[in-house]
């Protein structure tokens, strides 16, 4: 539908009567979606940009360890914990494309992570971690006679738990995302590799990857952004302990926000800026193509 | 009736040996926590798989409200269930418009309109809390429930957004014509064949807003405090914080808690999955 500017010879009349009733109505009806965007997210971001305009909030972050620490957790979170997490996930989506009854009742249930609230089941692994009466425990003595480990008191241990609730979490989801892409590849492209005798290997290296390489990019880098903005995994299972050796950004922002120190709260963010955007730009241009 | 060959079995056993762990890996939490939510409080840390004496004395106390930690359990579950349905409703309304304004009218910096949406689609949601918390307090809105309605709608709008414009642009532009050419208005072509056109995707959107709102937790415990106006997650949250929580009713609310959402999504899988994959996949 073109859009018609009416009687464009006449000197600047006043807007109104230069838009047709359906754009008039198209201003109204965008208008509830431009205010919240204002309000909500223009108005937050320029105002918290704002409040880390301080150099020296950026040299009080550098200083403090915790800060480090939080960035290379996020960035062990980022590299192993997504990387892995797709991999399974590329892997599962193959064995959900097998056509069995089973298996599609199995899907059903494996969705449930995604369908339920984080909150009850990450508190669930908690409390299964605890050292003390979580049942993991219990049963190693049960069966070795031994204490296990106090899972969550180490920073690495604690942290790869963190990774393995992230996972547990969003691995349904991605896989069901993969498993999509697989079943849109040709089923013409398998049976002539049958024909020529091709093993599952060649099959997954020359058919299924092929086709799905860039489908599996963008999930990866859209994982990313959402990981960046995953609080519920460590915030619940390790509450950032112990000794705030387990924050991530994501968590730490909110520390900081609750220790009042406002601006120490948006220059971490500020400093994680660098790395989203590129991700950002790149998603929206794959996105709204 | 064909015996299997022995490849058959081979390939059967190579798919159990992947489905069994994954079953497994997929229940263990939420069995963990059902076995919990039903065990007495004697049998909940002796470790067991499944208790001696199996009871839903746990659910009784959650529903009466017989422990402080649950002294507003009720109010808070309907704390939640409002919180939902508003997010669900408003997100519903302002998605739609916008969506109909950007692909039907062609309002001019539609596009633009869609990606500031899709800008905020991607802004990590714990890195808006900061900012958002303190224009929260700005407006003074913080402790009340608009301030979580609101946030989780601007979270929610530009997916919502995003999706519907995908679904009315397959929608054909001759419809729109015949209906102006019949003398339509705007708004008649808006309330009588954009809508019920639309009614799938429109399912699955407001949907996706109210599982988001229900299931939300940060946004929730920054933006609210008060014990009668906090919702479900933050009420779970809290017991946390006491040394002498009673994890088997934390366990049994939180598996109350966790019962509406999931029976949503699996009443709805048909348009969520639809709506969903589309939504990430589009290659």
């Amino acid at each position: 539908m073109a859009i018609t500017l009416s009687a464009s010879d006449v000197p600047s009349p006043p807007l109104s009567a230069r838009l047709s009733p359906p754009q008039v109505w198209g201003i109204v009806l965008l208008a509830p979606y431009l205010l919240v965007f204002l309000a909500f997210v223009v108005y937050p971001v320029c105002y918290g940009l704002w409040l880390a305009r301080h150099p020296a909030s950026y040299v009080a972050l550098y200083h403090d360890p915790i800060f480090a620490r939080a960035a290379v957790n996020t960035l062990i979170f980022l590299v192993i914990g997504i990387n892995i997490k797709m991999l399974i996930a590329l892997f599962l989506s193959g064995f959900f494309a097998q056509q069995r009854p089973w298996i599609r009742w199995l899907s059903v249930i494996f969705i449930l992570p995604w369908a339920v609230p984080s909150i009850p089941t990450i508190l669930s692994v908690r409390f299964m971690l605890n050292p003390e009466w979580g049942v993991v425990n219990q049963l190693i003595f049960k069966f070795t006679g031994d204490d296990g480990p106090n899972w969550l008191n180490d920073p690495a241990v604690a942290l790869a738990m963190a990774i393995g609730v992230h996972i547990w979490k969003s691995l349904p989801f991605w896989t069901l995302i993969l498993l999509t892409g697989r079943l849109a590849i040709s089923h013409d492209l398998y049976e002539a590799s049958d024909v020529d005798g091709a093993n599952w290997w060649q099959k997954f290296r020359y058919i299924t990857w092929p086709s799905m390489q860039t489908l599996y990019i963008t999930c990866t880098l859209l994982s990313m952004i959402w990981t960046l903005g995953d609080f519920n995994s460590v915030y619940l299972l390790t509450g950032g302990g112990p000794a705030d050796l387990t924050h991530v950004l994501s968590t730490l922002g909110i520390r900081y926000l609750r220790l009042d120190q406002l601006s120490l709260a948006m220059a971490s963010i500020v400093c994680a800026m660098p790395f989203v955007l590129p991700l950002v730009y790149y998603m929206m241009k794959r996105l709204s193509r | 009736m064909k015996l299997p060959t022995l490849r058959e079995v081979g390939t059967e056993a190579k798919l159990l040996l992947i489905g069994i762990p994954v079953f497994i890996w997929t229940m263990i939490p939420i069995y963990h926590m059902f076995v919990f939510a039903i065990s007495p409080k004697e049998d909940a840390f002796a470790g067991k798989l499944w208790p001696t004496h199996p009871t839903f004395h746990n659910f009784s106390i959650v529903f009466h409200q017989q422990h402080y930690f649950l002294r507003d359990f009720w109010i808070q579950f309907w704390n939640s269930t409002v919180i939902a349905l508003a997010v669900g409703a408003l997100t519903l309304f302002i998605a739609t418009a916008a969506a109909f304004s950007i692909s039907r009218l062609r309002v001019p910096g539609g596009r633009a309109v869609m990606n500031l949406a899709l800008f905020t689609y991607f802004i990590p949601a714990a890195f808006l809390a900061v900012p958002m918390y303190r224009t929260m307090g700005t407006y003074g809105l913080l402790n009340n429930h608009w301030s979580l309605i609101l946030a989780m709608v601007t979270i929610a709008a530009p997916y919502a957004i995003w999706v519907l414009k995908q679904a009315s642009d397959k929608l054909p532009v001759e419809l729109d014509e015949a209906a102006t050419m019949d003398g339509a208005t705007t708004l008649q072509l808006f309330r009588l064949v954009y809508v019920p056109l639309m009614m799938p995707s429109l399912v699955a959107v407001g949907t996706y807003a109210i599982l988001l709102a229900w299931n939300e937790y940060l946004y929730a415990f920054l933006l609210l405090s008060k014990d009668t106006d906090i919702t479900l997650p933050v009420a779970l949250g809290n017991f946390l914080a006491a040394d002498d929580s009673p994890w088997e009713l934390l366990m049994t609310t939180g598996f109350i808690y966790a019962l509406p959402p999931a029976a949503v999504y699996y009443a709805f899988k048909r348009y969520m999955v639809g709506g969903l994959t589309a939504g990430a996949v589009k290659s």
